[in-house]
Formats: structure tokens, C-alpha cells, sequence
């Protein structure tokens, strides 16, 4: 029951991404979908997956996406768009996935697909998994780490590219770009920099004056405000 | 979870024995409203003892008139926003705006799914323990992003965007920080004989709290992770939006960021989902780093004189619940006194010290933790 009202809330979640007027909408419910596809993962008894993908694509991947469509100005899709013309090709394309899922699943899996493949359905107990099991984190150590190293370290290498990519496009041009260092600001002594009129130095009681003026405004405030809140 | 286990054994899969529980009936209700019960009652005593704290720390009396020693404040403060007009902006996104505090706690409630309280206390004894915390802990700035967007108010967003980049950037020490603990040595237990493929190993709290019980107070992952408890501390801190990094919600400088446009029951959404994580950091601070429900002070045999009965035992069961809240107690301590003595970081400020410090730091421990368990200390 969990099964079929997971995968259903799946699939009518990946139906409004497209169809939802909203971008925002579209990508909340791109969410939706990976929270439900983390359920099914869970009744597959790949705990550490479904939590990895709660991390990873929402978490990460789901929260730039919202970044991005909140913060530019993407139009809210038209009603009355002519969805019509696209019918021919994304029909011919939408017709050869169809089949082709049609073609690799068959009658055991999904018991009410009309299907003409009806073989002998292998359902066994996994006896050893009872004795001593390993964990999800288990296995995929073992194995990504021992027999399959070099890929992920490929694909570490990867990311450092994604990441050094990121860092070029907003990286300041140091030279033309005036910057304040606040601890030199506040380190300065303000009796050696300014000095009055009649070229004498300030004395300590006009440099106290100005540091007020500098930090709070005016001179002879005392005390501070405390952050309210409940 | 009523699971249908056929469709689940056609497919040869490795799992913990632990994770599937096969439940006859709504008996599990009972001890899930029994937390729910707990967690309502400890958000009102954090309510209050911040109240108390905050006094004492302005040298001023704290609340007074709700109740004997203002006790009953949170409860006037729970009516009084439960009776407020709910303001909906008239052309916000009516939708998001009242489903993101909804999710905002929610991610935060499931997080007490993990959280032992004794040995048999523990709702949830998940293979991937505490990393449940980390994941469903990643909902939460979807929520954020929500209610500031939803709002229709362009500091409520960027105050949303704010806090949604916040919480992003310190779940990355967090994590590290988990992840150096999880790696811990192998601990036979008393009664087993040590395998190499035993799955003592994985993120188990119950695990965490057992691998700290053997010396008594030396034998807190405080002291093996010295480094990994203060980035805990600070990454905490900040995922809870607690001040110094308060700037989601600063008053002077944001309004109150993304929750301005809200009132009434939404905005004590809001208020609870804060008090609650606060509650549940302290929560994992205790159990991850400061040994859990062991009676910590070591050679006092006192749980072996009152447990009579190992598994049975009433009075061991409440020993264990209030070691676990009396040393949550000392997280929530320091977190209301940083709160009303530290000043607020700006956000630059804030993220710099996530990304630039924070992380490589807890790479670092990482580091050192693999390196140390290689020379076998």
C-alpha cells in the first residue's frame, strides 16, 4: 500500500513539474518527487540511499534550483500557449520510451501490466542475510573504495573542475576592486590621521568626540540596545 | 511501517535487521505521543529557562506574573500567539506562505525519531542513526526559502535566502563532525566475541552511546574529538539560527527576516521549530559527544545497585532519562548564555566562517581521526 502511494505521489508530482504555471511551483514539486523516490528507496532496504538523497538532491541540488528560479525574473508560463504543436515529435519520443519500458519489464514485476513475458517469478528468502548482514554503508565502502577506487576519485576530480569553474566566473579582479580591511579600520588611531585646522593633532578628549560620531552618530550615547525578540 | 515484505525479498538487498519493524496495530501511537508529550513540555522549560537565563544575565528578574515563578509563561505566550488574527499577504503565494513553517517543523520533529534516552528508549534504533538527523535536517531551508518567498516582501526574501544559505553552509561540519564519530574503533560487547564484518559500525545512536560507556566520564567522545565538539558546537549553534548567527531574524536589520509577514499560529510555528531544534542539538550534543545515558562518574557501581533487573528496571529507565536531559541541560545553558552575551555576526562574516574556517577544520579532524584509528590508538 505504501508502495503504490508513494510512486503515484511520484508520479503526479514529476506531472505538475511540467505543468505547473509557477517556476517556483515547478521546482517544489521536483522536490516532492525526490522525497517520494527516497520513500521508495527505503522499501527497497537501501536506507542509507534514500538519505543520501534527501542530502544530496534536496538538500543541495534542489536548493540551488530554488536559488536560481527566485531569484531571476523567469516569466510565469501563459495559459493559453499552444502546447498542441509539440504533439508529433514528443509523441514519437514519448511512444519509444513507452515501449521500451514496456519491453524490459514484465508480468512478474508489475503483476497488472498486460504484458505477454510471464516468467517463472524467483522469489526466494535470503537466508544469509539473516545470520549476519552487512550494512548499506558497508557495502558501499567496501566496495567504492577498495575495488573502485579510481572512479571515484574520478569523480572527485570532477567536482574540483565544477568547483574551480565556479570560482573563476566570480572571481574579483583584485587590482580594481577597493576592499575595507575592518581590523586595520578599527586598529587606526584617529589622533595620528586627522588633524585639524590650525595643524595641530587632535587631543584626547576631540578624539574620543569623533570616535562617537563614528560609532553610534552622535556624540554622548551611552549604552546599548539589547535584540528584543521573545 | 506496514511494509509488504514480498515485493521487498524479490530483491536481494542487504539491510539491517533493526531498521524494519513489522508493526501489528497501532501500538506504536502510545510511545510516539508519549515523546511528542515530552518534547512539548521540554520546549516550555527551554521557553522558560531562557527567560530565567536572560534575566540573570541583565541582572533583572525574569517572568513573574504568568504562574509561580513565571512557569507558566510559555503557555501565555502559546495562547496569546494562538489567539492573534492570522495575516495572509494579499498578493503573496497564499500557498507557500502557510505550508513553510509546516515544514520547517516537521523536519525537526522527525529528527526525535533517533534520539536514545536509555537503551531501550530510542523510537527508532535506525541502522543510519544519526545521519536521519543530517538528512531530514537538509528539508529544512526548502521551508525557509518558502516562507520567504511566499511572503511577497522583498526582506522577508532576502532574509529567506539569508537563512537558506545559512543553514546550507554549516550542515557540511555537521556532518564531518558525525561522520569522525562514527568512525569510531571497534567496542566488543560483553557478551560477544569481536567479528571484522560486525555491524557495530554503523550510525547507530545507540551504538554512539554504547562506545562511550566504558570508562565513565573518560570515556566521552569529547576527549577523543576535542576539535570535532566545538565545530558541533558553533555548526549547531548556526543551524539552529540562534545568535551570534541570528541574522535571519534580526530585528535591526532585517525586521524579522523571513518570518515578518507572519503571525498568530504561523509565526509560534516558527517560534516552536526554533526552540525545538535548539532542543534537539542539545540532544545530539549529549548523545554524540557527552556519553548518552551512561551515569558518567566512573567506579560508582550506583546503576548496577538499583538495576536489579537489567531490562526491566523503572527506576534505571528514569535514571537514564534524566542523565540524558540533565546533560542536555548543560548544551542549552551555554547556548542561551552565547545567545544574550556574544554580539550578531554579519552574514558575510557568518558564511566565511562556515566555508572557510569551520570546513577545513572538520576535514581536519576527519583527518586526524582516520590517521589516529591507522596507528591504532
Amino acid at each position: 500500500m505504501i508502495l503504490s502511494v508513494l510512486s503515484s505521489f511520484a508520479l503526479v508530482s514529476g506531472l505538475m513539474v511540467v505543468r505547473a504555471k509557477n517556476p517556483v511551483h515547478s521546482v517544489l514539486f521536483f522536490i516532492l518527487v525526490f522525497c517520494n523516490t527516497s520513500g521508495l528507496l527505503i522499501l527497497l532496504g537501501l536506507d542509507f540511499f534514500a538519505m543520501i538523497f534527501l542530502v544530496v538532491y534536496i538538500g543541495a541540488i534542489a536548493v540551488l534550483f530554488l536559488f536560481v528560479v527566485m531569484m531571476f525574473n523567469i516569466q510565469i508560463a501563459e495559459i493559453h500557449e499552444e502546447v498542441l504543436r509539440y504533439l508529433p515529435v514528443s509523441g514519437i519520443i514519448g511512444l519509444i520510451f513507452w515501449w521500451e519500458m514496456f519491453f524490459i519489464l514484465d508480468n512478474e514485476t508489475i503483476p497488472l501490466l498486460p504484458t505477454h513475458r510471464n516468467t517463472t517469478s524467483l522469489r526466494y528468502m535470503v537466508y544469509a542475510e539473516k545470520v549476519q548482514s552487512w550494512t548499506n554503508l558497508e557495502t558501499l565502502g567496501n566496495l567504492l573504495y577498495t575495488h573502485y577506487f579510481v572512479w571515484f576519485l574520478v569523480s572527485s576530480l570532477i567536482l574540483l573542475v565544477a568547483m574551480i569553474g565556479a570560482i573563476v566566473l566570480t572571481m574579483h579582479r583584485t587590482t580594481r576592486v577597493k576592499r575595507q580591511d575592518i581590523f586595520r579600520k578599527n586598529a587606526l588611531d584617529s589622533r595620528r590621521i586627522i588633524m585639524k585646522e590650525d595643524g595641530r593633532d587632535l587631543s584626547r578628549r576631540e578624539a574620543y568626540i569623533y570616535n562617537e560620531y563614528i560609532s553610534f552618530g552622535s556624540p554622548r550615547v551611552s549604552g546599548f540596545e539589547t535584540s528584543g525578540g521573545a | 511501517m506496514i511494509i509488504d515484505t514480498t515485493e521487498v525479498q524479490t530483491i536481494n538487498s542487504f539491510s539491517t535487521s533493526g531498521f524494519f519493524k513489522e508493526v501489528y496495530g497501532l501500538i506504536w501511537i502510545i510511545p510516539i505521543l508519549t515523546l511528542i508529550l515530552e518534547i512539548t513540555i521540554g520546549v516550555l522549560v527551554i521557553v522558560w529557562l531562557e527567560r530565567e537565563i536572560s534575566a540573570a544575565i541583565q541582572q533583572r528578574i525574569g517572568p513573574e506574573y504568568a504562574g509561580p515563578l513565571g512557569i507558566l509563561q510559555a503557555i501565555a505566550d502559546g495562547t496569546k500567539l494562538l489567539l492573534k488574527e492570522d495575516l495572509l499577504p494579499s498578493r503573496g503565494d497564499i500557498r507557500l506562505f502557510s505550508v513553510g513553517p509546516s515544514i520547517a517543523v516537521i523536519s525537526v520533529l522527525l529528527s526525535y525519531l533517533v534520539i536514545p534516552f536509555g537503551y531501550r528508549l530510542v523510537l527508532a534504533d535506525l541502522g543510519i542513526g544519526v545521519f536521519l538527523w543530517i538528512a531530514i535536517s537538509s528539508i529544512a531551508p526548502i521551508g525557509l526559502l518558502m516562507s520567504g518567498y511566499g511572503s511577497n516582501n522583498k526582506y522577508s526574501f532576502s532574509g529567506g535566502l539569508r537563512a537558506a544559505a545559512q543553514s546550507i553552509s554549516y550542515e557540511i561540519p555537521l556532518t564531518l563532525c558525525v561522520l569522525s564519530i562514527s568512525l569510531r574503533l571497534e567496542i566488543g560487547r560483553n557478551d560477544q566475541v569481536v567479528h571484522p564484518y560486525d555491524s557495530d559500525l554503523d550510525s547507530s545512536t545507540v551504538d554512539i552511546v554504547e562506545a562511550q560507556s566504558k570508562y565513565g566520564f573518560w570515556g566521552w567522545n569529547l576527549w577523543r574529538q576535542p576539535i570535532g565538539f566545538l565545530v558541533f558546537l558553533i555548526s549547531s549553534l548556526a543551524e539552529c539560527e540562534r545568535l551570534p548567527f541570528d541574522l535571519p531574524e534580526a530585528e535591526e536589520e532585517l525586521v524579522a527576516g523571513y518570518q515578518t509577514e507572519y503571525s498568530g499560529i504561523k509565526y509560534a510555528l516558527f517560534y516552536l521549530a526554533s526552540y525545538l531544534n535548539l532542543l534537539v542539538s542539545s540532544l545530539f550534543v549529549t548523545v554524540l559527544y557527552l556519553g548518552g545515558w551512561n551515569f558518567s562518574i566512573p567506579y560508582i557501581p550506583i546503576p548496577e545497585l538499583f538495576r536489579i533487573n537489567q531490562m526491566a528496571g523503572i527506576f534505571g529507565m528514569t535514571i537514564d532519562i534524566f542523565i540524558t536531559l540533565a546533560k542536555a541541560y548543560l548544551f542549552l545553558f551555554i547556548s542561551i548564555t552565547t545567545r544574550w552575551t556574544l554580539p550578531r555576526m554579519r552574514i558575510d562574516q557568518l558564511l566565511n566562517l562556515g566555508w572557510k574556517f569551520l570546513l577545513p577544520i572538520s576535514l581536519g579532524n576527519l583527518l586526524l581521526t582516520t590517521s589516529s584509528q591507522l596507528v591504532s590508538l
